[in-house]
């Protein structure tokens, strides 16, 4: 950045904008008060996101140099994953304005507490430091633990705000204490250097006080994207939290952390690919194993979703796994696909319900088709998207991960991806057996808010058409994995 | 011929843009239903003119692909939107436009609630059938093929019979579990072959261990489909419990996709696989023909009794394919258009009177030609196509594949025409026990005969049924230089990859 006169801020503009807003609309909240002020305080944050998304556009591709003392880097990798989380983050809050409203939860902080979470979301993106990483992934987590217990009269809704938290910090500790250990050997916490450092390792390969440090921020890592083993706490914060609250958990914050995950790995980790290839290659086989087995006798809907974002991270692990361009490219292009299928599918399941009630239940979905055929048909188009099947968007994002695990000559995570979307479809065809092949003991209601039916609409035309148009998505991708394996 | 028109992509995406308008048309319930039974029926009606356009300007001297058309689709990689036809996929193109508007003519009044639906799974069914056989590359091949489950799923498990959910579970299961081993086959051939364009990968000459692998992985997904003993027990369920125009198109085209894929993937690709396994082809399909012929003679369900009689039929197509000789290829091809009309009219036939009566017991029937002779004539054309006459399409493609099996081997020709034998006994049987005979069964009585709508239906096939079998040229001769050139691409694979083992 040669005559700028803020010349080392303007990659972090985007960053700082949504920092002083936040703060600027907690101030509103609190001073200005009022019944409506929660719809205004949302509004005024998605309209704070769609600034945010524009200054990632502008300033986020720039420059590829770090700087803040090399903490926080940008290029097209953290710009495509930024819009991706604020696009995710936004819808959330969108579609969550009639629930909380019906539920009576509606609170100004809600959008705000997203807010933050999302601010997080993006530092741990353009991260270029260990120490900046925890920073932004905890800045991320405590408010997401506010949230997730935002419905503090409800018992579930406190339980899993509480689990969540618990699980959360143990998590964030193996994580630090990772961190600690690579540092340790290292002798540095910055992305570039490790990467110099582990370069000229020599032939006697990584200690193994390096190996366990990483092996600490793999676990810890893997707790946030609730990858099998440390997926215990998945099920239970979705099926406790409001739903409006699991939508939200289920894209943005799992956005963020595949892709800090796969930024950590690709980055200053390269070179000890050998190592850590095994280990992600379990992970990623156990997740979609349990992801699809667990899912099947599930009859609760969000910790159905639950279970399928297991299986989906699985899928996500094998791309990073390959720890290939196409591997890179075949994780982005997957969490824009996982980003509509998702918002969409809980678009519907925020309409699910019985005389103004909401209802989670699968079964309370029979004969939807008939009662409304509008949402029957967008979740059919979400399901068998999540399912893999062609010519739907979700086959595009498995095509890509398994050819990149091919590509790199790992056969059997292919096999075993292949077999366990197999399995996994066994569950999303039962909820379309539900909705199409049975009667309705006591019917959904028709009304849908307008909101969530054109959030659905949008997601499902996106998830349907996808194949006619993959150029622009998978062109990002493809650039923001170029840059990132550089 | 074509130009720079894109007549393929019209005749492949125009029942989607059907589908979709039968989508967006609002009202009430009773108009949509009659709106898109309508729409239905033109759109599939322009799309089947459409493509007798394509036969009528087909190049039948060469076995160049036509009608080729070539788009960017994914950057960033090679695999691009490539359609074309040659003599092998033209008539199972003209085959799924042909049968589509007389499934939904079929299910005018059969199906009540709810048509919209109905409808639009049938016309993008149409779309996904079409698109596969005009594909020229791998991948857009295989969204097709996978895209077919969805409304197939959705036909047989919403408006079919008592234990359609059942059926509908093992229909998708089935057919997924076996095509995505294809889908890591397709994953492997890109990284070796570095592109997904069909006539290069023709022309690639693949490992000969590493063709044992993928061959045996596309077997996984086409013997599923075909289907091929002992995977077949998908498909009497299927039938059984789909609706009328659901078992028609199950029966008519997607059985052929199996076939199809053989001669389009394994045979060419993988020249050297597919000699190495073809004894294995020549014994499951052997045993397909003996063992289901006599399963279907032991049936008491109509439809469960064509629907073996199919994986008998189809296991002449296999045999017939894999002897790799011009008469034994023909033979198989043809055998499949034949089977495709011959045993969907036959499914249509059951529900001319499942819909009177709604039972699909033999038991339940008798003496039908006193009070339905029209039906009786119908019913009978078609059983004589099935069983294989002199004079109808069925002949035709049974004794070229014969004539191709005995050049194979003559045990091979003498397991394969015993089931000639045994399919002339269950169809027999079945039309005796359900036409003659007296008509003592009172609620047989108050029978109609077909009506001029069913007519309609079923005069276009019996034409077809007589004209393949009386002038096979018209549909030979297009074949021909395709069958050919793949025997041709076969010996040269064959050469190729024993050249490549002596080095």
């Amino acid at each position: 950045m040669e005559a700028n006169t803020l010349p080392v801020m303007a990659p972090a503009i985007p960053e700082m904008f949504l920092a002083v807003a936040g703060m600027a609309l907690l101030m509103i909240g609190v001073f200005r008060g009022g019944p409506r002020i929660m719809s205004e305080i949302a509004y005024m944050t998605v309209g704070v996101f769609a600034v945010t998304a524009i200054l990632v556009l502008i300033y986020g591709g720039t420059s590829e140099e770090p700087v803040f003392f090399d903490l926080f880097a940008v290029g097209p990798f953290a710009q495509f994953t930024k819009i991706l989380i604020l696009g995710g983050s936004g819808l959330a809050i969108i579609m969550s304005l009639d629930w909380l409203k019906a539920e009576r939860v509606d609170r100004f902080e809600f959008p705000v507490l997203i807010l933050f979470a999302t601010l997080g979301m993006m530092m741990m993106v353009s991260a270029n430091d260990l120490i900046a990483l925890y920073v932004g992934l905890e800045l991320q987590s405590l408010s997401l633990y506010v949230v997730a217990s935002i419905q503090r009269d409800s018992l579930r809704s406190t339980e899993a705000g509480l689990k969540y938290f618990v699980l959360g910090a143990l998590s964030s500790g193996m994580l630090l204490y990772g961190c600690s250990l690579v540092y340790g050997f290292a002798g540095t916490t910055e992305f570039t250097k490790l990467a110099e450092v582990f370069a000229a390792l020599g032939p006697a390969g990584p200690s193994i006080g390096l190996i366990f440090g990483i092996v600490f921020l793999i676990a810890g890592l893997a707790f946030k994207i609730s990858a099998v083993p440390f997926h215990m706490w998945t099920p239970d914060v979705y099926e406790g939290a409001p739903t409006p609250v699991t939508a939200l958990f289920a894209v943005a914050p799992k956005v963020a952390a595949v892709a800090l995950f796969l930024q950590t790995m690709i980055g200053p980790f390269m070179e000890l690919k050998g190592e850590w290839q095994q280990i992600l290659s379990l992970v990623a086989i156990l997740s979609m194993a349990l992801g699809a087995l667990a899912a099947i006798v599930q009859t609760n809907i969000k910790r159905l979703m639950a279970y399928s974002s297991i299986g989906h991270m699985g899928y996500l692990l094998v791309g990073i796994a390959a720890g290939n361009e196409q591997g890179v490219m075949g994780v982005l292009v997957y969490l824009a696909v996982y980003l509509f299928m998702n918002v969409g599918m809980f678009a519907c399941i925020l309409s699910m319900r019985q005389g103004g009630r909401a209802v989670e239940g699968i079964q309370d979905l029979a004969g939807l088709s008939k009662s409304n055929p509008a949402m029957a048909l967008a979740l059919l188009v979400f399901l068998f998207s999540m399912a893999g099947i062609p010519p739907l968007a979700g086959f595009f994002g498995k095509y890509y991960v398994f050819a990149a695990a091919v590509a790199e000559g790992l056969y059997i995570l292919a096999v075993v991806g292949i077999l366990t979307s197999v399995i996994g479809a066994f569950y999303y065809l039962r909820i379309v057996k539900i909705m199409y092949f049975d009667d309705a003991v006591e019917p959904l209601d028709r009304t849908m808010a307008p909101v969530q039916r054109w959030v659905m609409t949008v997601a499902g035309v996106i998830t349907l058409f996808f194949f006619a148009m993959p150029g622009p998505i998978v062109d990002m991708a493809q650039t923001a994995a170029k840059t990132l394996l550089g | 011929m074509g130009g720079d028109f894109p007549i393929l992509s019209l005749v492949t995406f125009l029942p989607l843009a059907g589908a979709i308008f039968i989508l967006l048309t609002p009202g009430e319930e009773e108009v949509v239903a009659r709106n898109s039974r309508w729409v239905a029926l033109w759109t599939s009606g322009i799309t089947f003119a459409l493509s007798l356009l394509l036969w009528v300007e087909f190049d039948a001297t060469t076995a160049d692909f036509q009608f080729v058309e070539d788009v960017d689709w994914i950057p960033g990689t090679d695999i691009r939107y490539k359609m074309g036809i040659d003599g092998i996929s033209l008539f199972f193109v003209l085959l799924s436009t042909f049968l589509t508007p007389i499934c939904i003519l079929s299910s005018w009044e059969a199906v009540k609630t709810p048509v919209r639906e109905y409808m639009l799974a049938f016309l993008v069914l149409e779309t996904m059938m079409v698109g596969m056989f005009c594909a020229l590359d791998i991948f857009v091949f295989y969204i097709f093929f996978e895209g077919v489950l969805i409304p197939m799923f959705l036909i047989i498990g919403v408006w079919g019979g008592a234990r359609r959910v059942y059926a509908a579970f093992k229909f998708f299961l089935y057919t997924l579990a076996g095509s995505v081993l294809m889908l890591i086959a397709i994953m492997v051939m890109y990284f070796q072959a570095g592109t997904t364009d069909i006539p290069t990968l023709m022309a690639h000459p693949f490992d000969p261990e590493v063709q044992r692998w993928l061959w045996l992985a596309f077997f996984a997904s086409f013997a599923v489909k075909v289907p091929m003993w002992p995977v077949h027990t998908w498909l009497p369920d299927a039938h059984v419990e789909a609706p009328t125009a659901g078992s028609v198109i199950l029966a008519g085209v997607l059985l052929k996709m199996g076939g199809y894929g053989f001669l389009r993937f394994s045979i060419p690709m993988f020249p050297e696989a597919s000699v190495f396994f073809a004894p294995l082809v020549f014994t499951l399909s052997a045993i397909a023909i003996i063992y289901t012929s006599l399963v279907a003679l032991a049936q008491e369900d109509m439809k469960k009794l064509i629907a073996y009689s199919s994986v008998a039929h189809m296991g002449f197509v296999t045999i017939g394919m894999f002897t790799l000789n011009q008469q034994g290829i023909e033979g198989s091809i043809f055998q499949m258009l034949s089977h495709g009309i011959v045993s969907g009219a036959l499914f249509l036939c059951v529900g001319v009177v499942y819909d009177r009566l709604h039972t699909r017991d033999i038991s339940a029937y008798g003496g039908l030609v006193n009070r339905m002779p029209r039906y009786a004539f119908v019913f009978m054309i078609f059983t004589m196509g099935s069983v294989g006459l002199p004079g109808t399409s069925g002949f035709v493609g049974e004794f070229l594949v014969l004539m191709g099996a005995f050049e194979a081997s003559t045990w091979l020709a003498f397991f394969a025409a015993t089931g000639v034998i045994l399919g002339a006994v269950y169809m027999l049987y079945l039309y005796r026990r359900i036409i003659f005979g007296a008509l003592e069964k009172e609620n047989l009585k108050s029978m109609l005969d077909l009506s001029p709508r069913e007519i309609a239906i079923f005069a276009p096939l019996i034409i077809l049924v007589l004209w393949m079998g009386i002038y096979p040229s018209s549909f030979l001769d297009p074949i021909a230089p395709s069958v050919d050139n793949l025997i041709a691409q076969h010996g040269a694979g064959l050469e190729r990859s024993t050249a490549l083992v002596s080095r």
